[in-house]
């Protein structure tokens, strides 16, 4: 710990800490529809709780009259030139206002459809949220997105303001059918909505009490409705989740640094890191401070920093936990997911995934369902566009530590990267992801006591399994053979197996129909496997024109399964014919031939497509060494940091 | 144990701090010698238990106000800091001052001698200490904020950031301002100033029944009439007051949008 700044204190009374406002302010955001209302109630708001500083009110006022338009609570939120002159809000605000009860944080987020990445801005810090419909012209699109968002961000508590009730005479039916018609879509969603208040915010009507105008309407003003909504619950309760933010050697302190999630720790608990599954007992808590004492624990929401008893491995986005409740680990996620990419999302796109301190490379491998938010009915498709919801399964190159967002929110979500932009945010809908059978297949879990990267430091190379598959005649045996050739004389662990040539041996049993293709391609990858495990590089050559035989076989493994496409078209191998067997497949001499008389399901998403097309045998054998090299070979800084341990 | 309030603010800055500090190559912190920097400075020895892993820049009008320069050089000095001190030498030769217009002043010796200072050492992030209560389009910022090539900032199309995931991929040539105490309010503040006794410009507290409530440079910067001459009667006046804070600032009132144009240009 070092010392304090004692010597630079000046003019420090006595008197004690100030415990005014120290409860967090609560967080709330006001969405709705373009045009209904929203920056104008959160302006009444502001101005009838006094949040608004001296003076602002009256140089509106001028603002206004130089423009020459009637007084507009609006600008007191819409700071931006733009804002103004547009008479819309284009990206969220956050101002501060008190009742006697709490003090607020309000959100105002925008309508206008364009604008829905910053109302996700807005709306995903808060606690609890303000919908705000027009009278007038009642339940719009934005409405129904806004409400089914705020559900989907995991926002349970939502008031309905009726605004512009002045526009209506404030005349009770109409009221009614705008609250029966919103609370219709939200109860459809799960919502029940805590309260639906019938408002005129430019008069401020039901804003801070009861109102002369509305004698029918018996509940709560928007003030007392906020005040009855309930604070988040501190996630301390939930299971520790302690993700990885740095490691930290400023001095002879190695720190773990980090936020705690959920959960609590203290000095003493083993901690386990997943996925890599290594654990050690937390030694210290590191803090600095003037008035920091030695602390011996630390709950959820605590950024902290730990050294630990024993120097194992860890890095950033690795998520420490307690061994009782230790968070899922996958390489599938499915997730519900709106997306604000301007290129829509499709099945085999790839992108970053961030969840916590974690970072992924992704792809996606199904769009199970796209949602109209409109009438919540379900399409299949086969992309999703901006600004839209749906149901998506990602796969992973390396595990994920996860839970379900309803299990731990906190761990439960994640944004999607694509080139430098955020463009979309999920939610993981169940923990485990599609395959939880293949959970306790890494090889990290397997207890060698030589294990996978210690080989790998070995051989200078990763093991792992290199999956060519394609149609016959495509080129496959002839470029692995070369290939293997080459990595050998480089002194690499490698070896071939060949379609051809397991038949005469471990498959010599099997014939070709599709079930003992199945049996055979099954076979073909656990033996692929055991050699990646032991720390060779093994290229397959099989036709294995089935989509799920392959499927199988990359998840023994994912991590190390490299799925290539040998991609040369039917005709191509048609006229090479290199065997004749297309020739006798024609003839009808051979039955079930692929891509003759049965069918190839070429890869959706290869690790990589080797285009052979116009090319000779040494270019392809040149494109598969470079991608063979560029993802299994050790850079020298990996080997010399892992040695140097 | 529960967490107050400022344990919670203060765990969100130094998450922010260690993000930026993981996430990017070449990061500094601006320290304008105000409170709002010597909080954030605080929070980064706090981060870094104890430590400040990146420069620490000050880029000087040569209009501050002498007392900050004073408290300047001494804290660097006493904290071990790694300061580098900037200035646009050229705009200064030139005399530039308020006289040519306090937009037109702020930019070129604030705006474009940070762009120098940027420029000179490759940063790819600045820590800056804004806050969203302070002004209007500050409380539309983002936390991390990407800024162009030539510093601007498009408000109109800002990132999406939420639950802490924050822009943090951007194109060669840009840069991302990084701002941990967006969410903190002047009375957090100095609340926290109080709580850990962070050290302050004696010209926060009141003489003469006058004290300064926000600092800049001499001739753009006026103080508020008050007697708080301690951090906890600073703290009993700011629960009180409805006065702005940047009230004293005349720079921000040159035209209805000279802050938002002052931003928009790289402006803090």
């Amino acid at each position: 710990m070092s010392k304090t700044a004692t010597a630079l204190q000046t003019q420090y009374s006595e008197a004690p800490v100030s415990n005014a406002h120290s409860s967090a302010p609560m967080k709330i955001v006001v969405v709705g529809h373009v045009d209904h209302g929203k920056s104008t109630l959160v302006g009444r708001i502001l101005s009838e709780t006094g949040a608004l500083p001296e003076g602002k009110v009256e140089y509106l006022k001028e603002v206004c009259e130089k423009r020459g338009m009637p007084f507009e609570w609006a600008f007191v939120m819409d700071a931006l030139q733009a804002e103004r002159d547009q008479g819309i809000t284009i990206d969220t605000a956050q101002i501060r206002f008190a009742t006697p009860f709490r003090p607020y944080v309000i959100i105002d987020a925008p309508g206008h459809k364009e604008f829905l990445k910053n109302m996700i801005t807005g709306a995903a810090s808060a606690e609890a949220a303000v919908l705000v419909i027009d009278a007038d012209e009642g339940v719009q699109e934005q409405s129904r997105r806004h409400g089914y968002l705020l559900h989907l961000l995991g926002l349970r508590q939502i008031a309905v303001a009726v605004n512009k009730m002045d526009l209506v005479n404030f005349g009770q039916a109409r009221f009614e059918e705008v609250k029966a018609e919103i609370t219709v879509y939200l109860n459809s969603i799960g919502v029940q909505p805590t309260h639906v208040i019938p408002v005129a915010a430019r008069s401020g009507v039901n804003i801070s009490g009861p109102a002369a105008e509305t004698p029918w309407y018996k509940g709560p003003s928007v003030l007392a409705a906020l005040d009855g909504f309930e604070a988040a619950k501190p996630a301390t309760d939930l299971a520790l989740r302690f993700p990885v933010q740095d490691v930290y050697k400023f001095d002879q302190r190695r720190i773990i640094a980090g936020r705690i999630e959920s959960g609590r720790l203290k000095v003493g608990d083993t901690l386990v890191f997943a996925p890599t599954g290594k654990s050690a007992r937390i030694a210290s808590i590191e803090t600095w401070g003037v008035n920091a004492t030695v602390a011996v624990s630390a709950g959820a929401g605590q950024s902290i920093g730990v050294t630990l008893d024993e120097q194992i491995f860890i890095e950033r986005g690795q998520v420490a936990s307690l061994a009782e409740r230790a968070p899922s680990v996958s390489h599938t996620l499915r997730a519900r997911l709106f997306w604000l990419g301007r290129n829509g999302l499709k099945v085999g796109s790839r992108y970053k995934l961030k969840l916590a301190t974690a970072e992924y490379a992704v792809e996606v491998i199904a769009i199970e369902r796209v949602i109209d938010v409109e009438d919540l009915a379900n399409h299949p498709g086969a992309e999703v566009g901006r600004n839209a919801v749906a149901e998506v399964v990602f796969r992973s190159r390396t595990p994920i530590a996860h839970d379900s967002f309803l299990d731990n929110p906190r761990l439960g979500r994640f944004v999607v990267v694509e080139d430098y932009d955020i463009v979309g945010g999920g939610v993981i809908a169940e923990a485990g992801g599609v395959h939880q059978a293949h959970k306790s297949t890494n090889i990290t879990e397997v207890e060698h006591k030589v294990d996978f990267d210690t080989r790998a430091l070995a051989n200078g190379h990763r093991g792992g399994v290199v999956w060519l598959t394609g149609l016959s005649g495509a080129g496959k045996s002839t470029i692995a053979m070369e290939v293997e050739r080459q990595l050998f004389l480089k002194g690499w662990q490698i070896m071939v197996l060949d379609g051809d040539n397991v038949r005469h041996g471990l498959c010599s049993d099997l014939g070709f129909s599709p079930e003992d293709r199945a049996e055979n391609i099954r076979r073909v990858g656990e033996v692929a496997h055991l050699f990646a495990q032991a720390g060779m590089l093994v290229i397959t050559a099989f036709i294995s024109p089935y989509r799920s035989d392959r499927e199988r076989v990359r998840t023994i493994h994912p991590d190390v399964f490299h799925e290539v496409h040998v991609a040369t078209d039917l005709a191509e191998c048609e006229r090479r014919d290199p065997k004749g067997l297309y020739r006798k497949a024609r003839a009808g001499e051979i039955a079930e031939f692929t891509g003759v008389t049965a069918p190839y399901e070429a890869p959706l998403s290869p690790e990589f497509t080797l285009d052979t097309s116009g090319k000779s045998i040494d270019e392809c054998v040149a494109d598969l060494l470079r991608y063979m090299e560029a993802n299994f070979s050790l850079s020298a800084r990996e080997q010399t940091q892992s040695w140097g341990f | 144990m529960s967490m107050t309030d400022l344990d919670a603010l203060e765990a969100q800055s130094i998450y922010i701090l260690r993000e930026a500090f993981n996430r990017l190559d070449k990061i500094a912190m601006l320290w304008s010698i105000g409170k709002d920097s010597n909080v954030m400075l605080w929070l980064a020895r706090k981060a870094f238990f104890g430590h400040v892993p990146f420069p620490v820049l000050h880029v000087d009008t040569h209009h501050k106000i002498p007392e900050m320069i004073e408290f300047r050089d001494r804290v660097a000095k006493e904290w071990k800091l790694p300061l580098i001190i900037g200035e646009n030498t050229a705009a200064l030769a030139a005399g530039m001052g308020p006289h040519e217009g306090r937009v037109n002043c702020c930019t070129a010796l604030k705006t474009d001698g940070l762009k120098a200072l940027l420029a000179e050492h490759g940063f790819t992030g600045v820590i800056a200490g804004i806050r969203r209560d302070e002004e209007g389009t500050r409380a539309k910022e983002r936390v991390f904020s990407p800024r162009t090539e030539d510093a601007g900032w498009d408000f109109k199309d800002q990132p999406p950031e939420f639950w802490d995931q924050f822009k943090t991929d951007f194109a060669p040539g840009t840069h991302l301002r990084i701002h941990p105490l967006l969410a903190w309010s002047e009375l957090d503040v100095w609340r926290y100033i109080q709580r850990e006794e962070i050290p302050m410009v004696s010209l926060y507290f009141a003489k003469d029944g006058k004290r300064y409530r926000s600092l800049g440079c001499a001739p753009c910067t006026g103080s508020v009439a008050s007697t708080a001459s301690t951090v906890a009667e600073i703290i009993e006046e700011l629960e009180t007051t409805r006065i702005s804070e940047r009230s004293g600032r005349a720079q921000d009132k040159e035209s209805e949008d000279a802050f938002e144009r002052l931003r928009a240009g790289g402006y803090m």
